[in-house]
Formats: C-alpha cells, sequence, structure tokens
C-alpha cells in the first residue's frame, strides 16, 4: 500500500498545518431549547414545536442536560470551564434555519484551552508502528462552544423540502488549534476524541449519521517556515477515512501547486469521494459577516452554581487511565487495552468475564480473539461473561487443553451454557485420576515390549509411542503430562 | 347605561353576583363598535360569533370569568390572526397561545377583537399599519399614539373594557396618554414575553391598557410571574399590586428628573404635570429634583440597540414556512428578496436596514457595542435616582396628539414622541401613564410615574390616590 507521504509526493521540503472544527450532537432526551425529543429518525416533521419551527413569539429555553454534557466534554479534555457563558446570535439566511439566526456561543464559550491525545491504536492500521503514532502526541483545543444544529434539507428535482427534526438539537463545536500535520493524525485525532466522547456518555458520534461533522482547515508550507500559507477549508467530510482520504488529495494538490508557482486560493472546497477529489465550493471573498450579537432571549449562563460540580461528578474513566490499568492490571496487551478503551460495552463486559479469574490476560485473548469475530452485541448477547472466566481457568489449569477449548468455545457460541458444564457434555474432562492413568500405562509397557526396550536403550523418543497408546485407549482424555511422568516413572524402576 | 362604558372591575362585580352575563357584555360591546369602529378602526380583526360563543361558555366564578379583552395583533391567541398589522403575515393564525393570552383565558377571559398597531410594533402613530390607520376617539383627525394605538383607541373609545398592548419604548404609555388611558408597561421580565412576536427581546414587555389604575391591577395580577418557556422572566411570585384600595401618598418622595423638563416644551403639558406634582406635594409627598445625566443619549442607544435586535428578530419572515411568501421566485436569493420587500412596510424595512448596519463588521464596535455601554449607564441613573426617591414623575409625552399625517415623511421627528418613556426600556424599570388633564382643546394628557426595578405595588398605589382624587379618567371622548 502506498503511504500517505507518498500519494502526496513529500519529498521532506514542505508540511501541512491542519486545523479540524468538529461538530457534535449531544445525545440529550430534549432538543436545545425546546422539549422536542431528541431523537435520529422519525417521521418528517414529527419533531417540532413552535419554537424549533421559529413560529412568531417563540422563545429559547436552555437545555441544562446539553449544558452539563458540554461542559463534562471540557473537562474530559482538560479545558477551562468558564463561570459564566453566555449565548450569541449568528446571522445568516438558509432555508434550514428557521429563525435566519443560529443561537450559538461567540464570546463567551463554555469550554476553552485543552487537549486531544492521540492513540497510537486510533491512527489508521497502516500507520500504527509509524514515528507519527509513537510519538502520542497531543493537540491543543481552542475551544468547545454549544448551539443548536439547523433542519435538513432536501433537494427533489424540481422542489426542495425541510425536515425540522433536526432542528435545534444540541450540538457541540469542537475547535482545534492548528497543530496537526498529517492526514494520519487528523485520522487519530476524530478517532480519539470519539473515544473520549463515547466514554463521557455524551454524543454516539456517528459520522456516518451525521452525529460527528467535520471541516477541516488544512495549508501548506516549506519545512521551518514558521508562517501559515493559504489556507483552505474542506467540507463534507463523511468519515473518518474520508477525512483522511480528502487530505492527502488536498494537500498533494496544494504542494503540487505552490512548487509549480501558483497561489493557493482562500477558499472552501468540497470533497467528492467518489471522485476521490475537492473541487471549488466557494471563494472567500464571499465570506460572511455573521453579525454576532448576545442572545437577548437568554440570561447568561452560570456554570459555578452547581452545573460544573454536577458534571465533575459523571467525569468517567478516561480511555488512557482506563488503557494503562488494563495493561498492568491485567497484563493485557497495549492493542487490546486500546480495542477495550474504544468499546465502552466491551470493555465492561470484558471487565464482568475478568473479575471471576486470576487469568485475565487470557479472558481478553478470548473475547476479543474468539467472541468478538462473531460480532456480538455485549448488551444482549446470551452469553454470560463469566462463562469466559471460567473457560481461561479451565485451560490454564488443566482441566482441559486448549484445543479442546477451542471446542468448548464452539460449543458456548451455539448452546450457552457454563464451560464446565459443556466440558462433561462434550466428555472432554481430562483423566487426571493416577489410579486410572496407572493401568493405562501398564497396559501400554505390556503392549509395545520394541518400544520399551529402545527407550531403555536410550532412545527416548520412543516413549512416544508408549503416550500415543494411552491416549487412544483414553479416547484423548488423559492429562498428557501425568501420562508422561507416570510412564517415565514406570519404566525406570 | 351601556355596559362598554364600566370598569373591569365594577364588570367582574356584576358578573360574579350573576347581575349581568358576559353576553350582555359582548353584545353592548359590538353595539359600541358597530357605530364608531369605522371611524376610530382600532381593531384590524373581530370574531362577533366567536367572542358571543365565548361569552355563552364563560364561568363567572373564574377571577376574569366572562370579561372579555381587546389584545394587540402581535399576541398569539390559538386559531386567531396575529398580524402585526403587516402584508407579511396576511392571512396567518396563530397555532399556539402566547402566555399572557393562556393566563387570561385561564383566568376565564375571553377575547374581542385584535387591535390595530405600527407594523412589527415600530412606530408611535399607528400611522406604519398596513391595515390603516387607527384615530383618537378624542379627536379623529388625530392620532391615536402607537404602536399600541388600536389598543388604546379602543379603551378610551368604550369599544373594549381593557386591552393588552405591547411597549418597546413607550408603545404602551404613549397612546395611552394621548387617548386618555391608564397603560402599564411592567418590569422587564414581569410578564412572559412567549407569544408576544418579537422586535427588540430585552425591550420587549406586554401590559395591560385599561380605563383605572384599579383594572390595571387587575390584570397584571392575572399576567405577572414567572414563566419556564420565557428564560427572561423573574422568579418570584406574584403579588397583590393594589393592596391598600384607598390608597394615600403620605410620605412618598417623588422624584423630579430635571431632564424631562425641558425649556420648550409643550406650556400645557408641562403645566398639567407641574399641577399632578404640586398635588402629591400637598398630599403629603415630598418632591425631591434627580438627575438621569444619561438621558439625551437614549434616543440612540434605544435606536441601535432595539433595530440590532429587530433585524434579528424579524429574519424569519422569509417566505419559506409561513406567512407571505413571494410568487414564482425564480431562486433562493429571489424568494427572500421579493417576500420581504413586498411584505415589510418602509419604517420595517427602515429599521432593518439600520440594526443590519450596526451589528455589522467594523461598526459594531462604534455602535452597537458602545451603545449597549451607555445602555449600562442609563440603568445606573435610574438606580441611583432611587437612591433619592420612591417613585420618578414626568411627562409621558412631551406633547398631546398630533394630526395625522403631520409626521410620517420625518421619521427623526416621530422618534422624538418616545423621548420620556424610551429611557425606562432600556433601564428595564416598570412605569405607568394615565391621565393628568386635558388641553384647551380636549385632548388628554399623560402623566407617567416611573418605578423602581420590580415597583410596580409602589407605582400603581400612588397612580390609584392621583386618579382616585381625581375625575380625568371619568371623562368620555366627545366621539
Amino acid at each position: 500500500m502506498e503511504t500517505d507521504a507518498a500519494a502526496m509526493s513529500f519529498s521532506g521540503n514542505w508540511e501541512a498545518v491542519i486545523g479540524l472544527e468538529v461538530h457534535v450532537q449531544l445525545r440529550t432526551r430534549t432538543k436545545m431549547f425546546c422539549g422536542c425529543v431528541n431523537q435520529y429518525g422519525g417521521a418528517m416533521n414529527s419533531q417540532v414545536c413552535p419554537v424549533c419551527l421559529g413560529l412568531p413569539g417563540s422563545l429559547p429555553v436552555p437545555n441544562e442536560e446539553a449544558i452539563r454534557k458540554t461542559i463534562l466534554t471540557g473537562l474530559m479534555f482538560g479545558c477551562r470551564i468558564a463561570p459564566v457563558a453566555r449565548f450569541d446570535r449568528k446571522n445568516y439566511f438558509y432555508p434550514d434555519m428557521p429563525k435566519n439566526y443560529q443561537i450559538s456561543q461567540f464570546d463567551d464559550p463554555l469550554c476553552a484551552g485543552g487537549a486531544v491525545g492521540l492513540d497510537p491504536f486510533l491512527f489508521p492500521k497502516d500507520l500504527q508502528e509509524s514515528d507519527e503514532a509513537k510519538a502520542r502526541r497531543s493537540i491543543r483545543l481552542t475551544r468547545i462552544h454549544l448551539e443548536e444544529d439547523v433542519a435538513k434539507s432536501f433537494h427533489y428535482e424540481e422542489r426542495s423540502g425541510i425536515d425540522f427534526n433536526r432542528a435545534g438539537t444540541p450540538l457541540m463545536e469542537i475547535v482545534s488549534e492548528a497543530d496537526l500535520r498529517t492526514p494520519g493524525e487528523a485520522f487519530a485525532f476524530l478517532g480519539s476524541l470519539r473515544q473520549v466522547l463515547l466514554a463521557g456518555d455524551v454524543s454516539d458520534a456517528d459520522m456516518e449519521k451525521g452525529q460527528m461533522r467535520c471541516d477541516v482547515n488544512v495549508s501548506v508550507r516549506p519545512v521551518g517556515q514558521k508562517e501559515f500559507g493559504t489556507k483552505v477549508e474542506l467540507k463534507n467530510l463523511n468519515s473518518i477515512s474520508g477525512v483522511r482520504r480528502a487530505l492527502v488529495y488536498e494537500i498533494a494538490r496544494q504542494i503540487a501547486a505552490v512548487e509549480k508557482g501558483n497561489a493557493i486560493q482562500h477558499e472552501t472546497r468540497r470533497w467528492d469521494d467518489e471522485a476521490g477529489a475537492t473541487f471549488t465550493m466557494r471563494t472567500k471573498e464571499k465570506a460572511h459577516d455573521y453579525r454576532y450579537f448576545p442572545e437577548p432571549d437568554l440570561l447568561p449562563v452560570r456554570t459555578d452554581q452547581g452545573l460544573r460540580s454536577a458534571a465533575e461528578k459523571s467525569v468517567p474513566e478516561l480511555p488512557a487511565a482506563l488503557q494503562d490499568r488494563l495493561m498492568k492490571e491485567n497484563g493485557v496487551t497495549a492493542y487490546q487495552a486500546s480495542v477495550l478503551a474504544a468499546d465502552r460495552a466491551l470493555c465492561g463486559y470484558y471487565e464482568k468475564a475478568a473479575a471471576g479469574t486470576k487469568h485475565k490476560a487470557a479472558v481478553a485473548n478470548w473475547i476479543l480473539n474468539d467472541f468478538l469475530a462473531t460480532q456480538p452485541d455485549p448488551a444482549t448477547t446470551p452469553i454470560k461473561p463469566e462463562y469466559f472466566g471460567e473457560l481461561a481457568t479451565l485451560v490454564a489449569e488443566g482441566g482441559i487443553n486448549s484445543a479442546q477449548g477451542k471446542k468448548v468455545f464452539a460449543e458456548l457460541m451455539a448452546n450457552p451454557s457454563s464451560p464446565k458444564a459443556l466440558v462433561e457434555k462434550l466428555g472432554l474432562a481430562q483423566i487426571s485420576d493416577a489410579g486410572a492413568l496407572g493401568v493405562f500405562c501398564d497396559e501400554a509397557i505390556a503392549a509395545n515390549p520394541r518400544s520399551v526396550e529402545d527407550y531403555r536403550a536410550g532412545k527416548s523418543n520412543a516413549i512416544n509411542a508408549l503416550k500415543g497408546f494411552v491416549m487412544k485407549k483414553s479416547q484423548g482424555k488423559a492429562n498428557p503430562t501425568q501420562v508422561d511422568e507416570i510412564l517415565k516413572a514406570k519404566l525406570s524402576a | 347605561m351601556s355596559l362598554a362604558h364600566e370598569t373591569l372591575a365594577s364588570l367582574r362585580r356584576r358578573l360574579s353576583s350573576k347581575e349581568i352575563h358576559s353576553r350582555d357584555i359582548v353584545k353592548d360591546l359590538l353595539t359600541e363598535i358597530g357605530a364608531r369602529e369605522k371611524t376610530v378602526h382600532a381593531f384590524t380583526h373581530i370574531d362577533e360569533k366567536a367572542s358571543l360563543a365565548a361569552a355563552e361558555k364563560a364561568d363567572p366564578s373564574l377571577p376574569l370569568g366572562g370579561i372579555p379583552i381587546a389584545l394587540k395583533d402581535n399576541l398569539n391567541a390559538l386559531g386567531d390572526p396575529c398580524t402585526c398589522s403587516s402584508k407579511i403575515l396576511e392571512g396567518y393564525r396563530a397555532p399556539y397561545d402566547a402566555t399572557a393570552v393562556a393566563r387570561l383565558r385561564h383566568a376565564g377571559a375571553i377575547f374581542l377583537g385584535r387591535t390595530n398597531m405600527d407594523e412589527f410594533a415600530m412606530g408611535s402613530s399607528t400611522e406604519n399599519s398596513a391595515l390603516g390607520v387607527t384615530r383618537n376617539p378624542w379627536d379623529p383627525t388625530r392620532i391615536p399614539g402607537g404602536s399600541s394605538g388600536g389598543s388604546a383607541a379602543a379603551v378610551a373609545g368604550r369599544l373594549a373594557i381593557a386591552a393588552l398592548g405591547s411597549d418597546t419604548g413607550g408603545s404602551i404609555r404613549q397612546p395611552a396618554a394621548l387617548c386618555g388611558c391608564v397603560g402599564l408597561k411592567p418590569t422587564f421580565g414581569r410578564i412572559s414575553r412567549y407569544g408576544l412576536v418579537a422586535f427588540a427581546s430585552s425591550l420587549d414587555q406586554i401590559g395591560p391598557l385599561t380605563r383605572t389604575v384599579e383594572d390595571s391591577a387587575i390584570l397584571l395580577s392575572a399576567l405577572a410571574g414567572h414563566d419556564p418557556r420565557d428564560n427572561t422572566t423573574d422568579l418570584r411570585k406574584p403579588e397583590t399590586f393594589l393592596s391598600k384600595p384607598e390608597g394615600s401618598v403620605k410620605g412618598l418622595r417623588v422624584g423630579l428628573p430635571k431632564e424631562y423638563f425641558l425649556p420648550g416644551m409643550n406650556a400645557e403639558t408641562e403645566a398639567a404635570i407641574r399641577s399632578a406634582s404640586q398635588w402629591f406635594e400637598k398630599n403629603g409627598a415630598t418632591l425631591v429634583e434627580v438627575s438621569l445625566p444619561h438621558t439625551p443619549a437614549a434616543i440612540a442607544v434605544y435606536y441601535i440597540l432595539a433595530t440590532a435586535e429587530a433585524s434579528a428578530n424579524l429574519a424569519r419572515f422569509d417566505g419559506v414556512r409561513y406567512g407571505r411568501r413571494a410568487v414564482d421566485p425564480k431562486d433562493l436569493l429571489d424568494l427572500y428578496q421579493r417576500t420581504r420587500s413586498e411584505g415589510f412596510g418602509p419604517e420595517v424595512k427602515r429599521r432593518i436596514i439600520l440594526g443590519t448596519f450596526v451589528l455589522s463588521q467594523g461598526y459594531a464596535d462604534a455602535y452597537y457595542r458602545k451603545a449597549q455601554k451607555v445602555r449600562g449607564l442609563l440603568r445606573q441613573d435610574f438606580e441611583s435616582a432611587f437612591t433619592k426617591c420612591d417613585l420618578l414623575l414626568t411627562p409621558t409625552s412631551p406633547e398631546p396628539a398630533f394630526p395625522l399625517g403631520e409626521r410620517t415623511q420625518d421619521p427623526l421627528k416621530m422618534y422624538l414622541a418616545d423621548v420620556f418613556t424610551i429611557s425606562t426600556n432600556l433601564a428595564g424599570n416598570g412605569a405607568i401613564s394615565l391621565p393628568c388633564g386635558f388641553t384647551k382643546s380636549n385632548l388628554p394628557i399623560g402623566l407617567q410615574l416611573i418605578g423602581p426595578r420590580f415597583g410596580e405595588e409602589k407605582i400603581l398605589q400612588a397612580a390609584h390616590a392621583y386618579e382616585q382624587a381625581h375625575d380625568f379618567w371619568k371623562r368620555m371622548p366627545p366621539l
């Protein structure tokens, strides 16, 4: 596979400067400024009221849950939380905007500063061993503010329609500093951001569903130059991998242009995923003047009178800390820790499974290698997490061997019940009774005089024929370690 | 005597004793309307059948059971028109009740008529209505004031018992003064604005227009109080606003702001106000001269902040979802431009353009943000004045009702009509206007009493005492 750098014809002379603006829909019971249910889907225009339709005379009332979740997000990224935040009106006309102004935050956002640490395992697979992944860079955030989402337009042949169900959904805008340098980092930034958002249960952050949307600002400059080049804004990025592809293309385009001596236009470009290219949408000469001013319908938000402390109580164990703990205490690999941290439901399942055994790393192997391949839903699966603890103990402590373990796992998937019971049912329980094994060994010695002779003559491999006899006689259930010991004792007697 | 001539308080007593029925009041009002509405044109819409039907169902045991109230045409009442006297809302029917309307309904009131106004409450004469001018019942060649001119003319002209208006810079008090009725602009946050079509959100306040101060207090009690739908409403519990029915002004410190008594002001107005202040003094109040030094900046500050907010508030009228839509637009921009240029009148356009300008990049610091700072100073003016006195006494309007058409070509002169009322909206304080005399040509003159924030009880008690000691409120317009 071609590397990003090769695709961008990086000769080492150029570097890209990338900043992201990420919009994240908050998962709340109701919309940002009214009592309508905040839910994806639903019949068109069924989740609306005078407020989110912007009818004359309606007024907004701020959603405390959304404010709390935004503060929580800020706390998780180490932002400064404003003691008093304010809402502003951002003015522009568009049919998907019911009031033709959006209630947003300008001068006094809820959160400022903070950073997102790049998780090496959230780089693209082909870059996880690269230096940029291993660098574990931290990307600074400028701010996080809260606003209302707009409606959704649909364009038909002759007409357009608008579904206002989405209008008024609480939306966080997370703005990064221009700290990112490569498409891989942008990819890892979004993944790492998403991982934390999921951990805090603030959003489902699914880019395909539009719950997380990303605009990219990118420019190029000669390595070593301090000043930024002319930036281009990229829009229509619908997946994390799409962001990477768009950046690879756009950076290559910009480098090629400046190498030819052409100036980069300050413009907004649209990524076309099918064409694999960006196209001019609008140039910045027509830039909007949003005429921000304080929203007179809303009082300033005091976060220092209970909202912040409520958010503090719901700060979860963050992915980085969780990974550290799983590696140190449970002995899972860094990769496994990262997979678990990225999927809180699976992680909860794993932690329950591991609780019942001291073989916690083995449980991680069963769950992440075998169980995950069956694409389970940890919330609804009939396979109790305790079963994996049991299975790991059975294999590690010699009840069954690992090949038998696989059989038990297959049976577990088909007929979920306790692995111990399955071992019985499959007749897999090893014979570890010294008396019974002694009888098998005596039979083997009596039936194989040649091998006995060879062994005693110094051909130690000859014992294998005797072991094979015992295994056959016992239908594979004899504990091989014990058989070995008993045979050796009897032969040297 | 026609029931149309009685006060709300008196009708309430007679209704609850079952001496009269709500339908009797509605019928009498409809008779008066039939006789004079053609001349006055106080209403933009009257649904006789619906009002009579509501009167039949009225429950006289409720606080306002069966009392008909007229609503300014910018208050949403479920199923009724709500045009804001604008072509852009032609045919629009309100899909919900404003909180103020719902509270009146809950108290048993019924609604009779939507009253005319300056388009989107922008004006001081009701001449900016797209639905025709309203005439002053005291002299039909003159304006009723505005923007709640329809409400004031209806109450003064005995076409309504009481009405609701809205006041952004004087739009309840100035028409009340010019029509000789009582108009109360409560403290910002006292009454929910939910369902009032916004002109300037930080200045707008709903209030009653009535024949008497007692009627005003009765309606305020029904309207006031926190509303979970309006984030800017105050959390305090509604009170009784007229707890001492006899009323006295003894010991009251009445402030006379020197900036409100200017050389060259209308002589008859000045004389009436001076004599009102003397009455307060004679009855045991002390007069204190105070200063509100930033008053000269108030009109400029107001026309920057109010228009800035209006430019955003009126952006929603775009022809996309409701109201007027341009026919066969060729694209989106054409839809916006034609809908808005055909739908809005000249004063509304002027203010949207002004408001857009003062918020624009490069100008917002010099205009919008500077005006916000001066607004803070105006607020401090009032706070420091109220450390020296309990109430401020001023004229409501610099002069009585002026002739129709006199100022329509001169917006700046029109803006001066609100010179004494605008500051209280900027500061957020409550204020009342009540009749305090008549000119030689029999035009009403209004007295304004301004209170500290949430000082409505003080305002109403003093206004009530003054009113009951005079008979200005009993005078009937000649029409």
